[in-house]
């Protein structure tokens, strides 16, 4: 089975005053159809602007300056705009965190959602309508219906997100990016979200990109993880395997960090220092300048070893892995 | 069992909006118009004991951080008493209040909303204790080296902006502006939530750290639970304005009463749940401005029974300590009574 997305030695950068920002900096994964990949890392990683890059959505003054994205074989990068629309939306769909940036508050729920049928299908407007209606209702909004003529500021934040989630099913497309896309909700509507994203994803066979900073939800959603630092996956594995005996020590860090595996009210064991700035990150592995198994080899950029479960890492934690 | 610091017995914080010129005109004509009222808190009882870290938990709009500034003193109460130290606030002289006013300390959730842009942090940190009388002028300088070494910040960044600061850097300046006063309770509100992982582990053990040294109470307001869950004694769950449910943070974990604390407790993420399947709660939280009649939680309550749109039910003891809001814990203890003849 080939996998739906390839993305390989992606590079974005963008332009600035202070030098050039290698946002994403030579990044490599695939997705399968029905997996769930879950794109873990902290804020400036770069995991969000790898889902832009994916999708196209990077502007000047960054630029996808290198690497090949290939969507069910055909590469994204440098595609012309025109078959770069008939790809999004309909085969690529996006979950944003605020699902305002994919709502246009003046517009009601039923203009939108048949807009974007008809954007892509010929079929006649009672027929979207007919769909957007549907979709609502498998995302779980109660009398769709009613809920069509309403507006975006009608709605709880939770139920703007499943709208914006039902938007993102209404062409049944083969990959869905989602970034941050429950960050910004409370715990149990984040559940009810959650409910419904991994059923949706096994029913139709949709391939996810869970973009996120929470491990706790990765955790519970993704089958598979990528650990991003400085740009670059740092780890990338089966989720038991990355989250229970991680070779990397960031990803370490970065479970033995959280609170939850932690003994209530011992000190918790923070990874020391903080993220280099993206326009001057060490040379060779980036987080050499806080792992405590660096040494001078450190200083030269460590390979990608191990399949299925690898990690670019001099020093890795794994018993019985050469270093 | 230690000295009770602050205490609120019934407190009530509402927030109404006036009509408007065109609003009232309507209403003259006829228009069933009324003000709306948001009933952010809504008849809440909670001590903090000296030196004792008490969590405040619940989602967004349940009213935890308004209890925070009300307990603070940051916002005048609707109705209900405060005590500190066992005196009415009320009845508090123009220097008692100044005392507890510098003695309770705000931490807020974004420290580049609260600090000042344009002042250095010699200035943002010093300018307090300086017009206190905590200390003088010439020595604000080496005061304020000292707080910002006691939060793990280099002293010799005292000149900077808070724009030259990472967002962690940024939480401890607000930390060090909190300490600068001397303060004996610190109200967190969210204070670690916008904290990348690594940086967040940082900060709680800095909490813990100040309050081994200082003997600090905290009140620390998180919706995040596994955070709260590390650092607390006790715990709070608030629920659209009223407090369901306390217990020391054991119990709270591991043998919730309330069936809204078991609902959240479950629907947690965690790092040591794979692929789980998610049981989630129905529904939406209400509108504070409508708050459900008799128990806040029953339109969502898995286990609602005929008194729970009726009566509200009273935050009443179950065991030591541990005190919940629930009409089932009289049904309970009346059926126990009741034995045989049931």
């Amino acid at each position: 089975m080939i996998p739906v997305l390839v993305v390989e030695n992606l590079e974005t950068q963008f332009a600035s005053s202070a030098g050039l920002v290698r946002a994403v900096d030579g990044v490599s994964f695939s997705v399968d159809r029905g997996e769930i990949l879950g794109l873990v890392g902290e804020s400036g990683s770069g995991k969000s602007i790898t889902g832009f890059s994916i999708l196209g959505l990077i502007e000047p003054p960054g630029r996808v300056a290198g690497g090949r994205i290939l969507f069910q074989g055909e590469d994204l990068v440098g595609l012309p705009t025109e078959r770069l629309r008939r790809l999004r939306g309909k085969k690529i769909a996006m979950i944003f965190q605020d699902p305002m940036m994919t709502l246009n508050p003046v517009l009601s729920i039923e203009t939108q959602m048949v807009e974007a049928v008809l954007a892509h299908d010929a079929v006649s407007r009672e027929e979207a309508r007919v769909r957007s209606r549907d979709a609502l209702g498998l995302v779980g909004i109660p009398s769709p219906e009613e809920r069509l003529k309403a507006y975006p500021h009608q709605f709880s934040g939770g139920m703007r997100q499943r709208v914006a989630i039902a938007i993102a099913l209404l062409h049944k497309p083969d990959l869905i990016i989602a970034d941050e896309p429950t960050t910004a909700l409370d715990v149990t509507i984040q559940g009810q979200i959650l409910f419904e994203v991994r059923r949706l994803a096994s029913e139709f066979g949709m391939a996810l990109i869970w973009i996120s900073h929470d491990l706790g939800v990765v955790a519970s959603l993704a089958d598979r993880i990528a650990v991003m630092y400085a740009g670059r996956i740092v780890e990338t594995g089966a989720t038991d395997d990355v989250l229970d005996r991680p070779a990397h020590p960031y990803t370490r860090g970065l479970m033995e960090a959280l609170p939850a595996n932690a003994m209530r009210g011992e000190r918790l064991h923070p990874i020391p220092g903080l993220s280099p700035s993206p326009l001057a990150r060490p040379a060779g592995c980036a987080f050499r300048t806080r792992c405590f198994a660096a040494s001078e080899v450190c200083k030269q950029e460590p390979k990608q070893q191990g399949s299925g479960h690898s990690f670019r890492c001099h020093h890795p934690l794994l018993p019985g892995v050469a270093a | 069992m230690t000295a009770t610091l602050i205490e609120g017995r019934g407190l009530v914080r509402r927030f109404s909006r006036g009509l408007d010129a065109a609003e009232k005109l309507a209403r003259v004509l006829g228009a069933n118009i009324s003000e709306e009222t948001v009933h952010a808190v809504e008849g809440v009882d909670i001590a903090i004991r000296q030196g004792e870290v008490l969590g405040l938990v619940g989602e967004s709009g349940c009213g935890k951080s308004t209890l925070g500034r009300l307990l603070a003193g940051l916002l005048p109460l609707t109705e209900g008493t405060l005590l500190w130290q066992g005196k009415d606030v009320a009845s508090l002289s123009r220097s008692e209040a100044l005392e507890m006013r510098l003695a309770v300390q705000v931490i807020f959730q974004d420290p580049m909303s609260s600090l000042n842009p344009r002042k250095r942090v010699v200035d943002l940190v010093g300018e307090a204790p300086r017009v206190h009388g905590l200390v003088r002028a010439g020595e604000v300088d080496d005061y304020v080296a000292e707080l910002l070494e006691k939060v793990g910040l280099d002293p010799s960044y005292r000149k900077r902006y808070p724009h030259q600061f990472s967002g962690g850097q940024r939480q401890r300046i607000g930390i060090a502006r909190a300490l600068a006063v001397k303060p004996r309770l610190i109200v967190c509100d969210e204070s670690v939530s916008a904290l990348d992982v690594s940086i967040q582990a940082q900060v709680i053990n800095l909490f813990m750290d100040l309050r081994e040294e200082l003997g600090l109470t905290y009140l620390f307001i998180s919706h995040d639970l596994s955070v709260v869950k590390h650092i607390s004694d006790r715990v709070a769950i608030m629920y659209l304005g009223r407090v369901v449910e306390t217990a020391p943070a054991d119990t709270f974990f591991a043998a919730p009463n309330h069936p809204y604390t078991a609902a959240l407790l479950r629907e947690l993420p965690s790092v040591k749940e794979r692929r789980r399947d998610f049981t989630p709660i129905r529904g939406e939280i209400p509108s504070p401005l409508h708050p459900p009649s008799g128990c806040a939680f029953h339109p969502r309550c898995p286990r609602i029974f005929t008194p729970c749109a009726q009566a509200r039910p009273a935050l009443e003891p179950i065991a030591d300590g541990h005190l919940s809001a629930c009409h089932l814990n009289q049904a309970a203890a009346v059926s126990l009574t009741a034995g045989g003849s049931a």
